[in-house]
């Protein structure tokens, strides 16, 4: 079993979906987590309660990842409450859907703010420390159609497969400093946002499934964790496809 | 009391490794210490603690030699 005793965790919008299961799970290893949230706060304490509850240890901190400052004040915080920052999961994401031609340009940026300059933001937040502990591990939460692309979607899409490109980045300027950096690209994932496709949609996605289902936020968690993980520690700027087989 | 260029000079001597006689006013830290980017930034990071002050990245970019850092110091705690 994946032992994260002693590590810190930053988990970005885990209050719920795929964010509160990858809590869920780094909590168990036994990491303490900074349950990040933006909006949810009753959602986020709930997550904080339940591993409270099991034994572990987390706290909530609001703060949008798009806001350099509001971050900032978040690290500083998870550093007084546990001492360290050894782990950064950016998992923060909306969505904003529509086709190009109608897309509007706050559409557009409202995507591309927390879902790519967001990871920039507390990728830079959370080096420092890194850098000083020499040891760390980002882990950021793209999605299969940054690599594949999906029509209404320019935005998310191109948010995306720029988290990938940045992740490749990060791992190179940081490497030298063993922190890693990898990538999780999850394909059609049963969440809250997820849910709110739809059935057409969900059934369009599903004839692309190889494994002729869609996947669950703790399938996610455990690729997650691993990255987090001294099991990855020869890994660094991959993504890891967790699609069931939508691309090859 | 040390004086600043004898903090500023550990510093550099524990970050980058290099003997204490190499570390002369002139010497820059990419070109004559051997120091790379990351090295700079970490540098930077460094006396920011050692001095309790905080070096904006625009006055960490004009920083190439020991005795940049030093007069920043300086004239910073003055």
């Amino acid at each position: 079993m994946t032992n994260l005793t002693g590590k810190t965790a930053i988990i970005t919008g885990a209050s719920r979906g795929i964010g509160a299961e990858i809590a869920r799970k780094m909590a168990e290893a036994g990491a303490k987590i900074v349950v990040n949230y933006s909006g949810s706060q009753a959602k986020a304490e709930a997550v904080v309660e339940e591993i409270k509850n099991n034994g572990g240890e987390a706290i909530a901190v609001k703060a949008d990842v798009a806001d350099a400052d509001a971050v900032k004040a978040m690290v500083d915080q998870a550093m007084q409450a546990f001492g360290s920052v050894d782990i950064l999961v950016n998992n923060a994401g909306i969505t904003r859907d529509n086709l190009m031609m109608r897309m509007k340009d706050d559409e557009w940026d409202d995507v591309i703010n927390t879902n790519l300059k967001g990871v920039f933001i507390c990728t830079k937040a959370v080096t420092r420390q890194m850098m000083k502990q020499r040891s760390g591990r980002i882990v950021n939460i793209a999605s299969i159609v940054g690599v594949m692309g999906n029509a209404g979607q320019a935005n998310y899409v191109a948010a995306k497969a720029g988290v990938i490109g940045l992740t490749k980045t990060t791992a190179r300027e940081l490497a030298s400093r063993n922190i890693t950096a990898n990538a999780v690209a999850p394909g059609f994932i049963t969440t809250d946002m997820t849910d709110k496709l739809g059935e057409d949609i969900q059934k369009t996605m599903l004839a692309q499934i190889p494994l002729g289902r869609f996947g669950k936020p703790e399938e996610v968690a455990k690729a997650a964790l691993f990255l987090a993980s001294d099991d990855a520690s020869y890994m660094t700027g991959q993504t890891l496809h967790l699609d069931g087989g939508m691309v090859m | 009391m040390s004086t600043v260029l004898e903090r500023v000079t550990k510093v550099i001597v524990d970050r980058l490794g290099v003997e204490e006689s190499e570390v002369k006013l002139e010497a820059s830290f990419t070109g004559d210490l051997g120091a790379d980017s990351l090295d700079v930034v970490e540098l930077v990071m460094e006396l920011e603690d050692e001095f309790d002050m905080e070096i904006s990245d625009e006055d960490a970019e004009g920083m190439a030699t020991v005795g940049d850092a030093v007069t920043y110091i300086e004239k910073k705690q003055a």
